[in-house]
């Protein structure tokens, strides 16, 4: 018989089927070494991919080529001025900025009271008092961080810069704390420090943007300018480099204009802090991708391990039935049938195990995502393993079944068929 | 049908040589039902292992049917077991997780029959050797004449030339061993050529002609008269 034919063969099967069915414990234990492999390795990078998944969910509201910067004081003493001093960033300060890194895209100053300085705003309305944290923003600032407003508010607008309007968007856990449950925020005044502030908006939280909390109250700059008195002062400038510009490297040059603006020794390094998303995403992205790789790592070993246990477990299968191996010759099997017989039974035993593990591994993720997909804090988000990655471990499991499959093949082989029938 | 020359055969154990057969030489015409006798470790049972083509002489010829058999691989080996020979042993070698039907069809899947013809063929011989209605029984469930029945009813499935018996009833008790030859015997009669081994005088008498091995050597070849059962 040739070879490929035997492969294709409707009898071949029914041989490999009786002879894996006779003996089922075997079967059973032999299936579950590799089943474990191929469910670790499904399970793991589908994890790994979830946690990546995760992590973009978790700044896709954020630009990732943006940083911020902030003053802290003066480590060197330069020009005159003494050690400890605190540069002063001004709202002048944007446009110098501008025109000297000109990968800049967008630029946006904030102050805070209750992040950086100063208390937290003491907020009233109606009987209820309570504190919350205040950002003075230009619009820009949406370019960067996006921001979700509910239906029917919007964010702070030029119109309300330009006319210093006592306009205000509040976070909604403010909006839970201060009205009532149908209550419609957006047109009501709030007391923030005494002064009557209407709300224009309701903003919907979301992780990963910088100190941001979901009780933020966020203001007019030129407002908060006036309201606390702040005069030119800036608490710190978010900034957004061009999509092609490295964020990086636009960090530096903005710290050294700073540096040069306010008199500041260029090699002081504590002057101004700074920090950027570029950074801590590839940080994270590294992470997502070490975690991808070590899963692919450990699932393999593991799946090689499970092979190998094919291996061991059809040697003493094939040793168990040295005689009915010897009888088979005996009647006119080639050992070429023999081999073939044997290494079918180990690609058999290998796909099938591969294809259960396949299956245990995608029910295991599905339920994880159930119990994790209203977890919005939790960074896994839709744990898939990419077809390529399912395909490229059976073609291994396939592989190494051949090739594991031929120990015992040979060893079947090697005994005479006098030999084989002798033994007892 | 078979011819055999100056055949010499030693086994190695360590620095000894052990010559097993010592130049055996003889001629077996279709049809006969030849008794190889002798006790044990009188060589008869590695003559009928090289004339099975399971082990190779090392020395002299052997012809079936006019084939020189000589400087054999496995698979030509394989190919011509299947097709030349039928064997049955002592004990009886069916693979026991088929059944009888599946037993007897083996060498015809080696052959590469189908299926269909496989299953016909291997119940018609079941038929003939009495256990039709024991098809679907796995060898568990069958006596010990019964299971050798099925395996003389398989070693006659691949219609080989001859059939080569390696003490059938040695694991038989006397009645049951009278049926297994007579069940031999009758395939003889229809014509096939068969070879038994045994070392029992009572099985040898039952067949046409008795050759007698003591130490590796023919020391007694004659015509008998056949016990018919």
């Amino acid at each position: 018989m040739n070879n490929l034919k035997i492969i294709f063969d409707y009898d071949t099967w029914q041989e490999i089927f009786s002879s894996i069915a006779k003996n089922k414990t075997r079967t059973v234990v032999t299936v579950i070494g590799v089943l474990w492999g191929i469910f670790i390795y499904i399970t793991l990078s589908g994890s790994a991919k979830g946690l990546d998944n995760g992590f973009d969910r978790e700044f896709q509201d954020m630009a990732m080529n943006s940083m911020f910067v902030w003053p802290q004081s003066t480590s060197i003493p330069y020009a005159g001025f003494k050690i400890g001093r605190s540069p002063r960033l001004t709202i002048q300060n944007v446009k110098t900025l501008k025109q000297q890194v000109p990968e800049i895209e967008y630029i946006a100053p904030r102050n805070a009271r209750g992040v950086r300085s100063g208390p937290p705003a003491s907020v009233v309305y109606g009987d209820i008092l309570r504190t919350y944290n205040i950002y003075g923003d230009y619009p820009e600032y949406t370019e960067i961080s996006t921001k979700k407003i509910y239906k029917g508010g919007r964010f702070i607008n030029n119109s309300d810069i330009t006319n210093q309007r006592k306009v205000c968007v509040i976070g909604e856990r403010t909006k839970k704390e201060l009205f009532e449950e149908d209550d419609n925020a957006v047109g009501k005044f709030i007391r923030i420090d005494n002064v009557y502030f209407k709300v224009v908006g309701v903003h919907k939280y979301n992780p990963g943007g910088g100190f941001e909390t979901d009780g933020d109250i966020f203001i007019p700059f030129e407002t908060f300018r006036n309201l606390y008195n702040t005069g030119d002062k800036v608490n710190w400038f978010v900034i957004a480099a061009y999509d092609n510009a490295d964020v990086i490297a636009v960090e530096k040059k903005v710290k050294k204009a700073l540096k040069r603006i306010h008199n500041v020794s260029p090699d002081d390094e504590r002057a101004f802090g700074s920090f950027n998303l570029g950074e801590l995403f590839n940080r994270i992205k590294g992470f997502a991708d070490g975690m991808t790789f070590l899963s692919l790592v450990v699932g393999m070993a593991t799946i090689i391990a499970g092979v190998i246990g094919i291996g061991n477990i059809l040697l003493i299968s094939v040793k168990e039935r040295t005689k009915e191996l010897g009888v088979r010759r005996a009647l006119g099997a080639t050992p070429g049938e023999v081999r073939i017989q044997i290494v079918l039974e180990s690609i058999f035993l290998t796909l099938i195990a591969g294809v259960l593990g396949i299956i245990l591994g995608a029910v295991t993720l599905a339920t994880i995502n159930f119990f994790t997909q209203d977890l919005a804090d939790f960074p896994y988000t839709n744990p898939t393993v990419p077809t390529p990655l399912v395909l490229g471990a059976l073609l291994i499991m396939t592989v190494m079944g051949t090739l594991i499959g031929l120990i015992p093949a040979q060893r079947a082989v090697s005994i005479k068929p006098i030999d084989a029938l002798r033994e007892e | 049908m078979i011819q055999i020359s100056n055949l010499h055969k030693s086994y190695k154990m360590g620095s000894n040589s052990l010559h097993v057969l010592k130049g055996i030489n003889f001629k077996i015409d279709e049809g006969e039902l030849v008794a190889i006798m002798g006790s044990s470790g009188s060589g008869k049972s590695t003559l009928l292992n090289i004339l099975g083509m399971l082990d190779i002489a090392d020395e002299g010829n052997y012809l079936l049917d006019n084939v020189l058999i000589k400087d054999l691989t496995e698979t030509t080996a394989a190919n011509y077991r299947n097709r030349f020979l039928g064997f049955v042993f002592q004990s009886f070698n069916l693979i026991n997780y088929k059944n009888a039907l599946e037993n007897v069809a083996l060498p015809l899947y080696y052959q590469g029959l189908r299926r269909k013809i496989r299953q016909q063929k291997a119940l018609e011989y079941l038929k003939k050797v009495g256990l039709l209605n024991w098809a679907k029984h796995l060898p568990s469930e069958l006596s010990g004449g019964q299971k050798q029945r099925v395996a003389i009813a398989r070693a006659m499935a691949s219609e080989p030339k001859v059939l080569l018996a390696d003490e059938p009833t040695g694991a038989l008790d006397s009645n049951t061993s009278r049926e297994v030859m007579s069940l031999i015997q009758k395939i003889n009669d229809e014509g096939k050529t068969i070879l038994v081994v045994t070392h029992e005088i009572d099985i040898a008498k039952m067949c046409k002609r008795i050759i007698t091995l003591k130490d590796g050597v023919i020391v007694e070849d004659k015509k008998t008269d056949q016990i018919l059962l």
